[in-house]
C-alpha cells in the first residue's frame, strides 16, 4: 500500500511543478509577446507614411539604442531592407500574425522568440519580437529540478517503505518464532520488546504476561504429576521388587510361585500403563525436550514393518508398506515417532481383522503432500464408526469393540500427543472398509 | 565382581545390595552424592550404579565429575523418571546405560554384566564364535559346522549382538535397543518371534542347541545346557 501512497505523491508533484511552468512560461511569454505588440504599434501607426522611407532608420536607431527588440522588415518582393534578425524565420507566415519561431544570433548560437507581424503599406512586412529564452530556460530548469527532486523521493520514499516494512516484519517474524518455540515445548520464551512503546510492544507485553501465566500453570501441573508418579511408583517399586526376592527364594512352593509370578506380570502391566500416562502427560505439556533429529520417514515405516512383519505373520496376518518415494526427508524426534507408528500398528493388529474372518492386511505407507508427511496406517477390519473417532483419541478411552482386549487405552491417545508434539495432527478415516489413521506431520526441511 | 552403588532410596538399596549379592558381586553402598562421588572417585569398581536423584550432590554430577577425571568406569544410572529426553541427558552427561525404575532385577543383573565386558576392548574382533558357530563380522557370513547359513540383515545384527554377550545373558529390553535401536517396550513381545526365526536358522537342524531362553530374563548364547 504504501506503493499507492508514493504513486500518489509522485503524480500531485508533477501536477504542481507542470502548472507552475506553464503559469510561468506564459506570464513571460505574454510580456514579451505584448511589448512586441506595443512596439510595432509605435513604429507603424502613423499612418499616410510610405515605409520604406521611415522605418529603417527608425529600426535602426531602436536597434542601436540597444533595444531588446528582434526586428526584421522586407519589402514587396520579400527583400530585408532593415533588421537585425539574419533572415526571415520559416515559422512565421508573411501577413498580418505572429506567433514563436527561431533564430540564430551572429555567434551561431540559437534561440527562441515570440513575434508579431503587419503587412503595411506597399507590401512591406515588418516584425517585431522578444527573445523568450528566459521562459524556456525556466521550464527546463525547472524539469530537471523536478526529475532530480522526484528521483531522491522516490530512493528515500522506497528506501523508508524498505526499512519501515522490514522493521515491522522483523517483530512479527519475532512473534511468530517465539510462539512456534513455545509450541515447540519451551515455555520459558517470551516475545523480545522493542523498547519503542508502540502498538506492537504493548501486544508483546501482554502477551508475555499471558506467557508467564500459562508457564506458572503448566509448571504446576508437571509437579502434581511428578509427584504422583514418584509417590506412585514407588509402592509399585517395592512391590516388584519384594515379588523378586520370594521369586528368588528356591524354597518357595510351587503354587506360591505361580501366585508370585502372576503378581509381577500384573504389576509390570501396571508400570507400563502408568509409564505410558505419564509420557502422554508429559508430552501433552510439552515437558519433553525435543531431541528432534533428520530422519527418513520412508526407512523408519520400513523398521517398523520389519519389526512387526514376522509377529503378524505368526498369526496369519499381513503387514505391508507402501512407498510413494525412496526417501522422505523429516525433522523429527526417533523415538517418539518409532512409538507413535508401533501403537498403531500393534492397534490395527488387534482390531484390524475383517469382521467376515480371515487374516488382517495392514498397509504402513509415507507420502507427502505440499509440506507435510503423512504416515497412514490402514486396516480391513470393522473400523470406527465416524462419530467415535475424535472420542478415540482421549486417554482410557476405549471403544466397547476393544473391551474384551488387553491394552491401557492409551495408544491413541500416545499417537496424538506425539503429533501434537510435531506440530501435526492424527486422522481417522474410513478405509472402506477398515481404519486408516493417519499422522500428518509438517515436513520442516532439514534446516 | 566390585560394585557401587550410590542410591538413597533404602527399599531400593536393599534389594539391590541382596540381590547383587546373591548373584555373586561384591557390593559397596554410599547414600548421597558426596560420599557416592568420594568412592566412586577413589576407584577399583568394575560398575557404578548411580540413582539420578540423591541428596547432596545430583547423579549426573557424580558422573560428569569421574569422566572429567578420565574415570571410564562403567556406570548405569537409575532414574524414576521415564521420559524419553532424561535417557538422552543421562548418556549425554557421560553414563553408559540407562534403566527406569522400577525395573525387573533380572534386566538389571544383565546389564551391570555386559557393562563390565564392555570396559574390555573387544570391538577390534573380528570373528565370534560359539561352539562350532562362526559369524564373521568382515564378509557377514554367518556359518554352522561346514554349512553356511543364509541370515536377513536384521537376523545378522540380532545374532551379532548376542554372540558378542555369549555366555551372559541378554533381556528382551536390550535387543530392541542395541539391535533396533528402540528405546521403549512395546505391548506386544516381538523379540521372541524374531528369537524364534533366528533359532530355527541356527538350531533347528543341529543336534547341539545354542540359543538358550533364561525364564524371567532373556536370552543366552552357549556351548553347553541353559
Amino acid at each position: 500500500m504504501p506503493l499507492i501512497t508514493l504513486s500518489v505523491f509522485v503524480i500531485v508533484s508533477a501536477l504542481l511543478v507542470g502548472a507552475l511552468y506553464w503559469q510561468a512560461s506564459r506570464a513571460l511569454t505574454r510580456l514579451a509577446l505584448e511589448q512586441s505588440e506595443s512596439e510595432l504599434r509605435e513604429l507603424a501607426t502613423d499612418g499616410g507614411f510610405v515605409p520604406l522611407e521611415i522605418l529603417p532608420a527608425a529600426i535602426e536607431r531602436r536597434i542601436e539604442s540597444g533595444s531588446l527588440g528582434l526586428y526584421f522588415l522586407t519589402d514587396a518582393n520579400g527583400r530585408k531592407r532593415a533588421g537585425n534578425l539574419n533572415r526571415w524565420p520559416p515559422e512565421i507566415e508573411r501577413s498580418s500574425g505572429g506567433g514563436f519561431f527561431g533564430y540564430e544570433t551572429h555567434g551561431g548560437s540559437r534561440h527562441i522568440a515570440v513575434g508579431v507581424t503587419e503587412v503595411l503599406e506597399g507590401g512591406v512586412v515588418l516584425l517585431v519580437g522578444r527573445n523568450v529564452d528566459a521562459a524556456r530556460l525556466l521550464a527546463s530548469s525547472l524539469w530537471w529540478w523536478f526529475i532530480g527532486a522526484l528521483g531522491v523521493m522516490s530512493v528515500l520514499g522506497i528506501a523508508a517503505m524498505i526499512i519501515g516494512h522490514r522493521a515491522l516484519l522483523g517483530r512479527v517474524e519475532m512473534m511468530r518464532a517465539t510462539s512456534a518455540a513455545i509450541m515447540a515445548g519451551d515455555l520459558a520464551q517470551r516475545i523480545p520488546l522493542a523498547g519503542s512503546g508502540d502498538e506492537l510492544d504493548a501486544l508483546a507485553q501482554s502477551l508475555n504476561a499471558m506467557l508467564a501465566r500459562i508457564e506458572q500453570l503448566m509448571a504446576g501441573l508437571k509437579e502434581v504429576s511428578d509427584n504422583i508418579a514418584h509417590d506412585l511408583k514407588t509402592p509399585l517399586a517395592r512391590i516388584r521388587s519384594s515379588v523378586e526376592s520370594a521369586l528368588r527364594d528356591p524354597r518357595g512352593a510351587p503354587a506360591h510361585r505361580e501366585g508370585l509370578e502372576r503378581t509381577l506380570e500384573e504389576a509390570d502391566e501396571l508400570i507400563k500403563t502408568f509409564n505410558a500416562l505419564l509420557l502422554v502427560a508429559r508430552l501433552e505439556a510439552g515437558a519433553v525436550e525435543g531431541s528432534a533429529e533428520t530422519l527418513d520417514a520412508a526407512a523408519l515405516i520400513e523398521d517398523v514393518a520389519e519389526l512387526y512383519g514376522p509377529v503378524a505373520e505368526e498369526g496369519g496376518d499381513l503387514v505391508r508398506v507402501e512407498l510413494t518415494a525412496e526417501a522422505v526427508p523429516l525433522v523429527a524426534n526417533r523415538q517418539l515417532l518409532l512409538q507413535a507408528l508401533i501403537n498403531l500398528v500393534e492397534n490395527a493388529l488387534k482390531y484390524g481383522r475383517p469382521v467376515t474372518g480371515g487374516p488382517a492386511e495392514i498397509t504402513v505407507s509415507v507420502a507427502v503432500r505440499p509440506g507435510q508427511v503423512v504416515f497412514a496406517v490402514a486396516d480391513r477390519g470393522p473400523g470406527i464408526p465416524s462419530g467415535s473417532r475424535e472420542r478415540a483419541l482421549k486417554r482410557f478411552v476405549r471403544l466397547e469393540a476393544s473391551r474384551s482386549q488387553p491394552g491401557t487405552g492409551l495408544g491413541l491417545s500416545l499417537v496424538a500427543a506425539v503429533a501434537r508434539l510435531h506440530g501435526g495432527t492424527v486422522e481417522l478415516d474410513d478405509n472402506s472398509p477398515g481404519l486408516v489413521v493417519r499422522l500428518v506431520l509438517p515436513a520442516r526441511g532439514t534446516d | 565382581m566390585r560394585v557401587l552403588v550410590i542410591e538413597d532410596d533404602e527399599d531400593v538399596a536393599s534389594f539391590l545390595l541382596k540381590g547383587l549379592g546373591e548373584a555373586g558381586h561384591a557390593v559397596d553402598l554410599a547414600c548421597d552424592g558426596v560420599t557416592g562421588e568420594e568412592q566412586a572417585l577413589a576407584g577399583g569398581y568394575d560398575v557404578i550404579i548411580v540413582d539420578r536423584m540423591l541428596p547432596r550432590k545430583d547423579g549426573l554430577a557424580i558422573v560428569g565429575a569421574l569422566r572429567a577425571g578420565g574415570d571410564k568406569t562403567p556406570v548405569l544410572i537409575l532414574s524414576a523418571l521415564g521420559a524419553v529426553d532424561d535417557r538422552v541427558k543421562g548418556l549425554r552427561a557421560g553414563g553408559d546405560d540407562y534403566l527406569t525404575k522400577p525395573f525387573a532385577f533380572a534386566e538389571l543383573l544383565a546389564r551391570i554384566d555386559a557393562l563390565a565386558r564392555r570396559a574390555v576392548p573387544e570391538e577390534s574382533e573380528t570373528r565370534y564364535v560359539v561352539g562350532d558357530l562362526v559369524l564373521d563380522r568382515l564378509t557377514r557370513r554367518v556359518t554352522r559346522g561346514k554349512e553356511v547359513l543364509s541370515l536377513q540383515p536384521r537376523e545378522f545384527r540380532l545374532l551379532e549382538y548376542l554372540m558378542k554377550h555369549a555366555g551372559q545373558v541378554v533381556t528382551r529390553t536390550m535387543l530392541l535397543e542395541g539391535v533396533w535401536d528402540y528405546h521403549f517396550d512395546p505391548q506386544t513381545n516381538v523379540i521372541d518371534v524374531h528369537i524364534s526365526r533366528l533359532r530355527a536358522k541356527i538350531d533347528k537342524d543341529f543336534d547341539v542347541q545354542l540359543l538358550h531362553t533364561v525364564r524371567g530374563a532373556g536370552y543366552v548364547i552357549r556351548e553347553g545346557g541353559a
